[in-house]
């Protein structure tokens, strides 16, 4: 169980959601409104422990009035709004949006995203074989983690959590521009030379899997890697005296890595090396 | 914040790049010798970090000085801001005029966009890289739009060094461009602005009538040509009367937006959040558009005078001043106008005696069509990459610095002047009910007389183009520039007027007015227009990143082919085109299949 600090009562406001009326608390998003309305939208950038940068406009919704559809994971609700979410052109939007990614970066890895490419009928062979795509070997500079940019949907997410919204430590940044945008550390070198602290925070909110604790692309390399074998325990880290929540993955008796509970109101998911990657003690047996 | 440094070290040559812009280094948390005070004095934090804005004018410093910037002089440049090093990277690796790669000392852009393509820059080009060899010392570089589409083909020579050396040859010839790049203090002086105006001289002229007149570099002849009376009258009627008079004349933005110029300034000026800023873009890149630059090239003052108003107006006392890093001489002029007007006491704390204090501080650019989208305007001055941000919150509210901004282009700007000379009434009669005053066009491509032309709104595209005379056979006009669309030469009664084109399935944009003779293959343009928007996209949404890349894509593998071999790609165009419009988050991703759609639909591209 975990707390909810209570924040200032806020006033309701109404609009409409698909011609229903809806009541949300004022500073809402129209995603918050949606999901409490019990409507799926599909969602990438968007996560729940930093300020959305609504790059990947997949949750596009339509919205009366404005010329342009909006993104739903960004846009606060205003009194009297009336949003439309699945209509035709909102639908035809987050399809097309769906093809372009499939077809230039790898989603192997990026949970649910098959499920909405089947729902929207995407079809990212359609722009030809020679589409390009970001294929990009997989950079191994440290024995922590994986930064494999093949599968980067360049959802901003672990540059914010490195910067200002988390960590402060501003290892990652975008670089370039256009298609030829990356995320990189200063210099475009190894990370071992960069600022990083290896606190892992960019790997927790990575959606993707582009950036993978080392375990388990080794695993995956391996064909060992098995989530359904996998148990996860939530506990705390005996480092120090903060006490972050820990949960620790489990497969065959091994820790193949460590992630944080999100609504902890304390770290929100945060933890630094120690909590992140240092667990091989434990299961040195010797 | 916890910042760390790399080991490398500037050269000298790099650190006084950075030292002649921030001042030497006080201690050796900032780069210096380590000195005793050090060891018990920390220097960094709030105050270090409130200049992350000279992060740009920085990179400038060690771009123009050594022409491309290394690790030890970016590493340097942040210690001295408190950037981090991966943000700094992050910002020199967005902007096309920076290299974080080792490149010769001298650049010479040649132009190979839309009107220069049409004149030749592609053999202009061969030309030039068979004459310079592969170690001459120069590296040639094929460029969008220089802005000099008048006098096209187009090349710019930038020498790096202290101080950098530039060189404009318009129209080019392949000795005209070696030159620039091998000497640019000995290539040719360019013709004055006024050579860009056809009119020029005209009495009739409103918006162009002191280009050729007035000495640019005179701030006296600017005075004796009626300069500074817009402003006195705006001291006599005061902020909200100046307001009013702006919203009574009916100003719209020029930039293509076309959104009412007072009741931005109205909804800046009521904002209770202080301070409130200026800003002028003067980024102007939309392939085909010049006036900007003409501008202020020929009549500087009224960009200072105009700025002032609006400043007083809406109740700022910083102006930014953001102009496109390839304009040369535009910087040269507006920064001595500046600098005149500010030793005059027409800017600094009290001016005209009236007691109120505004400043003008002039940004380069360096090379990002996109930031000439708002929003990522702010984040380029501020020292960020020049990402659009979502709106709302709007610029009134939150702009430059989270602070109420308002933005107004070169020409909205300056059409502030004579309404204030004139009366809103006298202003709003100029043109027609719904687009009042003047308006600039700029005309190249295959006319006798390309240039920046002045008429009232409401007259025709035929009668534009009548004035700078259509060379050939017309096969097509792009009105609005990249982002605008294709008409046919069968359309040429369309009045150019925001509501006239709108009824015509059309718009008129920044005033871009492209001739194409039916010698000019289509495809090939519609190719470059796409390269063009693949390459100006900032990267931060997919529908514009991917989008653009595959709008591309499509036109390559139709470039030869018609009818049913081209339809397919045609109808994939067209979906992609539509989510681009639709899900993008700034104008550059909605607007980047017009041209392309419209050619389709009004010329029948790949019939
Ligand atoms: S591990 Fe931590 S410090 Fe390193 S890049 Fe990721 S968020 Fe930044
Ligand atoms: S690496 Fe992951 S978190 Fe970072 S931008 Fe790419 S997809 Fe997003
Ligand atoms: S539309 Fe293009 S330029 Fe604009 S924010 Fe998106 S990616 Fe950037
Ligand atoms: S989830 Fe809203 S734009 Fe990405
Ligand atoms: S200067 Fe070459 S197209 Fe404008």
């Amino acid at each position: 169980m975990t707390v909810t600090p209570l924040g200032i009562p806020r006033r309701l406001l109404e609009f409409t959601i698909d011609g229903e009326a809806a009541r949300v608390p004022e500073g809402s998003t129209i995603l918050d409104a949606c999901r409490a309305a019990g409507k799926e939208i599909p969602t990438l950038c968007e996560g729940d422990t930093l300020a959305p940068k609504n790059a990947c406009r997949v949750c596009v919704v339509e919205v009366e009035g404005a010329r342009t559809l909006v993104p739903a994971c960004s846009r606060r609700a205003e009194p009297g709004m009336e949003v439309r979410t699945g209509t035709e052109r909102a639908r035809h939007s987050r399809k097309i949006v769906l093809e372009l990614l499939a077809s230039s970066v790898d989603l192997s890895t990026t949970p649910r995203v098959a499920g909405w490419l089947k729902e929207y009928e995407a079809k990212p062979d359609r722009f030809g074989p020679d589409a390009a795509r970001l294929e990009e070997e997989p950079r191994i500079d440290n024995e922590l983690y994986v930064r494999d940019y093949g599968k980067c949907v360049l959802c901003y997410k672990c540059v914010d959590a490195c910067g200002d919204q988390w960590q402060n430590t501003f290892a990652i940044s975008v670089v370039g521009r256009g298609f030829d945008a990356r995320i990189a550390v200063e210099h475009d070198g190894p990370l071992t030379e960069s600022a990083c602290v290896y606190c892992g925070n960019c790997i927790e909110v990575c959606p993707t899997g582009a950036l993978s604790f080392k375990s388990e692309f080794d695993m995956r390399a391996a064909g060992t890697w098995d989530e359904s074998a996998q148990s996860e325990t939530t506990t705390v880290c005996a480092y120090c005296g903060v006490g972050c929540n820990l949960t620790l993955h489990v497969q065959d008796n091994e820790i193949v890595k460590v992630t944080s509970p999100h609504d902890n109101p304390v770290t929100h998911g945060n933890l630094c090396i120690k909590g992140r990657f240092g667990y091989q003690h434990v299961q040195n047996r010797g | 914040m916890d910042l760390r440094f790399g080991d490398s070290r500037p050269t000298d040559e790099e650190r006084a790049a950075v030292d002649a812009l921030l001042g030497p280094p006080e201690s050796s948390w900032e780069g210096a010798d380590r000195s005793d005070a050090d060891l018990r004095w920390a220097r960094g934090g709030r105050a270090a970090r409130d200049r992350r804005d000279l992060l740009l004018p920085g990179l400038h410093a060690i771009n123009d000085r050594v022409g491309w910037i290394g690790e030890g002089a970016l590493d340097y440049l942040c210690r001295r801001l408190t950037v981090p090093p991966a943000e700094a990277y992050g910002v020199a690796t967005f902007y096309a005029m920076f290299s974080v790669r080792p490149r010769p000392a001298t650049l010479l852009h040649v132009c190979t966009d839309l009107a220069c393509a049409a004149a030749g820059a592609d053999g202009l080009c061969a030309g030039i890289e068979s004459r310079l060899g592969l170690s001459s010392g120069v590296s040639v570089e094929r460029s969008p739009c220089l802005g000099l589409c008048e006098r096209a083909p187009a090349a710019l020579a930038v020498k790096a060094g202290d101080p950098v050396r530039t060189a404009v040859s318009a129209p080019a010839t392949v000795d005209d461009a070696v030159l620039a790049a091998r000497a640019p203090d000995s290539a040719p002086q360019e013709p004055p602005a006024a050579w860009a105006v056809p009119q020029a001289g005209d009495p009739a002229l409103t918006l162009l009538r002191r280009v050729g007149v007035v000495d640019p570099a005179g701030l006296d002849d600017y005075r004796a040509n009626g300069g500074y009376t817009a402003l006195r009258r705006a001291f006599e009627l005061g902020p909200a009367g100046v307001i009013r008079e702006v919203t009574d004349a009916g100003l719209v933005g020029r930039g293509g937006a076309a959104f009412p110029t007072g009741r931005k300034w109205q909804a800046t000026a009521s904002q209770p959040d202080h301070p409130h800023y200026v800003v002028c873009n003067a980024d102007e890149s939309e392939p085909g558009t010049f006036k900007d630059r003409v501008l202020m090239e020929g009549d500087p003052y009224a960009l200072v005078e105009a700025m002032t108003i609006a400043a007083y107006a809406t109740g700022a006392h910083r102006g930014y001043l953001y102009l496109r890093g390839e304009y040369p001489r535009a910087v040269r002029r507006m920064r001595h106008a500046v600098t005149q007007a500010r030793a005059r006491g027409l800017l600094g704390d009290d001016i005209l005696g009236q007691g109120y204090a505004f400043d003008i501080e002039i940004r380069r650019g360096a090379g990002a069509y996109v930031c000439g989208e708002e929003t990522a305007l702010f984040n380029s001055i501020e020292g960020y990459r020049g990402e659009p941000r979502s709106k709302p919150p709007f610029p009134v509210e939150k702009g430059l610095f989270g602070k109420p901004t308002v933005e107004n282009n070169v020409e909205t700007l300056v059409n502030v002047v004579p309404i204030l000379t004139m009366g809103a009434p006298a202003y709003a009669a100029i043109g027609t009910g719904g687009s009042t005053g003047p308006k600039l066009f700029c005309v190249s491509g295959s006319v006798h007389r390309p240039g920046v032309y002045e008429l009232p709104f409401g007259a025709t595209l035929g009668e534009l183009l009548e004035l700078a005379g259509v060379r050939g056979r017309l096969r097509a006009v792009l009105l609005g520039g990249a982002a605008g669309g294709f008409v046919r030469p069968d359309e040429l009664d369309i009045p150019l007027t925001f509501e006239g084109t709108r009824e015509a399935g059309t718009t008129l944009g920044s005033g871009v007015v492209m001739a194409f003779d039916d010698t000019v293959p289509l495809p090939r343009l519609l190719l470059r227009i796409a390269e063009f928007f693949r390459d100006e996209s900032c990267g931060q949404c997919v529908p514009c990143r991917v989008g653009t890349v595959r709008q591309e894509e499509a036109l390559h593998r139709i470039v030869d082919r018609t009818g049913a071999a081209a339809a397919e790609d045609v109808a994939l165009l067209r979906e992609v085109g539509r989510a681009m419009r639709d899900a993008s988050i700034c104008g550059l991703g909605q607007t980047a299949w017009n041209a392309v759609e419209s050619a389709i639909d009004r010329l029948g591209a790949y019939e």
